[in-house]
């Protein structure tokens, strides 16, 4: 009984409980009302209405809800939205400019780096954030620092080929 | 999951006072593993407390004693690319960086990675007794599933492993835990912050509910020539530790000076054996007297069935090691092991 009260209190929306939020969100600033439990995963998804962040496992398995947050690649379902009051998100809509895709973009079709692309947005934020720490050197290095981007397809071998292209291209 | 409130502090004493309110109340920090449990309903805050703000824990700084002082808010990934920490411990660093993913590193914190809980299946899976999570009510893992399971310093209550890399390096380079709480400061040593099952495995450690990890100390030694961290696990990466060993040595004309073994993957917190390590102290470092050692180490072991396979692979592990730490220039994090 107790445990399906607890089950509709969260489904529940509790005005008292929310607080404002700003959040930068590909440049554009977001003021969201949410309430603590909401996940920056859902901000950005239910919140903001930017759908291209995706909700993989929802328990940081899978890595399809990276985003870069500060510059920084983290998973947005084990963040909650008001711990990263003042944060500067960037998401997969946020990275072309001008109509431009991204050179990332480019390379994952180019070298047909998804199948379903359910990953894809999780993989590319990745993969930014990953070319931006200069960690990763070698291929083997570059597979090591994606592992936390799960491909079901089955499309890793062309996702390396695609950010390794990008890689040796920008340097 | 439920509902919780949120309030943000800004300093140590704001943070105790405000965790001494409420049993039920809990820290936040990264948030990588706490906001996982409470999503599969294992971990119910009624209050969190987000710590991100105090930024007297946010350092890495040489100490006047010539070590080095971790904050417990530094990230994972700052602490292993730190200049000085993969200079001096490089150890850490390859500890650090075999554990969880990129992503992850970036989010969770020191002082968080000592809190992460166990990953056993049981304990995840609220349907199943456990004696961690619901203490008295059983452990199905002694007779079921147990591939990942402990084999060293086991109760009959609970065969659950400490899941960190990180921690098994600092307590190989015998770390301090610094923890602040209504009744002041105190340190811990490191193997001394976690503890076995015994006869209450619902406590993992010794921090009590109104205290604040607030950094690490790594003291003043330096074992930056001979190291290795081995993980060895179902898949290369991004997956929890079967068997984890690191090894820190100080050789002196070709004879073992000091030397550090600590265990990951076999136990309910990091493993050392003292009198193993003393057993190698003054031998020359080859397969033999490692061997020997590790068998020592694994003295006591005991397998309950899927694991039984780890005591010999203990084994293995400590010797290949132990060889590996002669040559760390031949180690890269996500390499096949060589050797």
């Amino acid at each position: 009984m107790e445990k399906e009260n607890q089950n509709n209190q969260i489904h529940h929306y509790d005005e008292s409980n929310t607080s404002v939020v700003n959040l930068t969100i590909n440049g554009n600033l977001k003021q969201l009302k949410v309430q603590p439990w909401v996940s920056l995963l859902d901000a950005i998804r239910d919140h903001s209405n930017l759908t291209g962040t995706k909700k993989g496992c929802d328990h940081g398995q899978c890595g399809a809800c990276t985003v870069l947050c500060d510059g920084k690649r983290i998973l947005s379902c084990l963040s909650l939205a008001v711990m990263k009051d003042g944060s500067e998100i960037t998401t997969i809509e946020g990275i072309a400019t001008d109509g431009d895709l991204h050179p990332l973009q480019t390379a994952f079709i180019e070298h047909d780096a998804f199948q379903c692309g359910y990953c894809t947005p999780g993989q590319i934020c990745s993969a930014i954030g990953m070319l931006q720490e200069g960690k990763a050197h070698t291929r083997e290095e570059v597979k090591e620092q994606m592992s936390g981007n799960l491909c079901r397809c089955g499309a890793n071998t062309n996702i390396i080929d695609a950010i390794m292209e990008v890689k040796e291209k920008t340097l | 999951m439920n509902n919780f409130t949120y309030k943000k502090v800004e300093t140590i004493n704001e943070a105790v006072q405000e965790i001494s309110k409420n049993k039920k109340a809990n820290f936040i920090a990264g948030g990588t593993n706490l906001i996982d449990l409470w999503k599969y309903d294992l971990a119910h805050p009624e209050s969190l407390i987000d710590i991100n703000s105090v930024s007297t824990m946010k350092q890495i700084k040489v100490l006047e004693s010539g070590g080095l002082s971790l904050g417990a808010l530094v990230t994972n990934s700052d602490t292993a690319y730190d200049a000085i920490v993969s200079t001096k411990y490089p150890l850490l660093s390859r500890a650090i960086l075999a554990g969880a993913s990129a992503q992850i590193r970036n989010s969770a914190t020191n002082g968080g990675n000592l809190l992460q809980r166990t990953r056993c299946y049981y304990f995840y899976d609220k349907t199943s007794p456990c004696n961690k999570r619901n203490p008295g009510s059983g452990c199905p893992a002694k007779n079921g599933l147990n591939r990942m399971h402990a084999i060293l310093g086991t109760s009959e209550n609970c065969i659950a492993v400490f899941p960190s890399d990180m921690c098994i390096a600092l307590a190989a380079l015998d770390a301090t835990v610094n923890v602040s709480g209504p009744n002041g400061d105190r340190k811990i040593a490191f193997t001394d912050f976690h503890r076995l099952a015994g006869n209450s495995p619902e406590k993992d450690n010794n921090l009590e509910h109104d205290e604040i990890i607030t950094g690490l100390t790594l003291p003043n030694e330096d074992f930056s020539q001979y190291y290795s961290y081995l993980k060895l696990r179902d898949r290369n990466s991004y997956a929890f530790a079967l068997v984890s060993v690191a090894t820190a040595m100080r050789l002196e004309h070709n004879k073992i000076e000091t030397i550090r073994i600590a265990l990951g993957g076999v136990a309910h917190k990091p493993w050392r054996d003292f009198e193993a390590e003393q057993f190698l102290e003054g031998k020359e470092p080859n397969r033999k007297n490692f061997t020997e050692a590790a068998k020592m180490i694994i003295k006591t072991a005991k397998g309950y069935g899927d694991n039984d396979f780890k005591i010999e692979l203990s084994v293995k592990a400590i010797v290949r090691n132990c060889m590996m730490a002669l040559h760390p220039e031949t180690q890269r994090p996500g390499a096949q092991p060589s050797l």
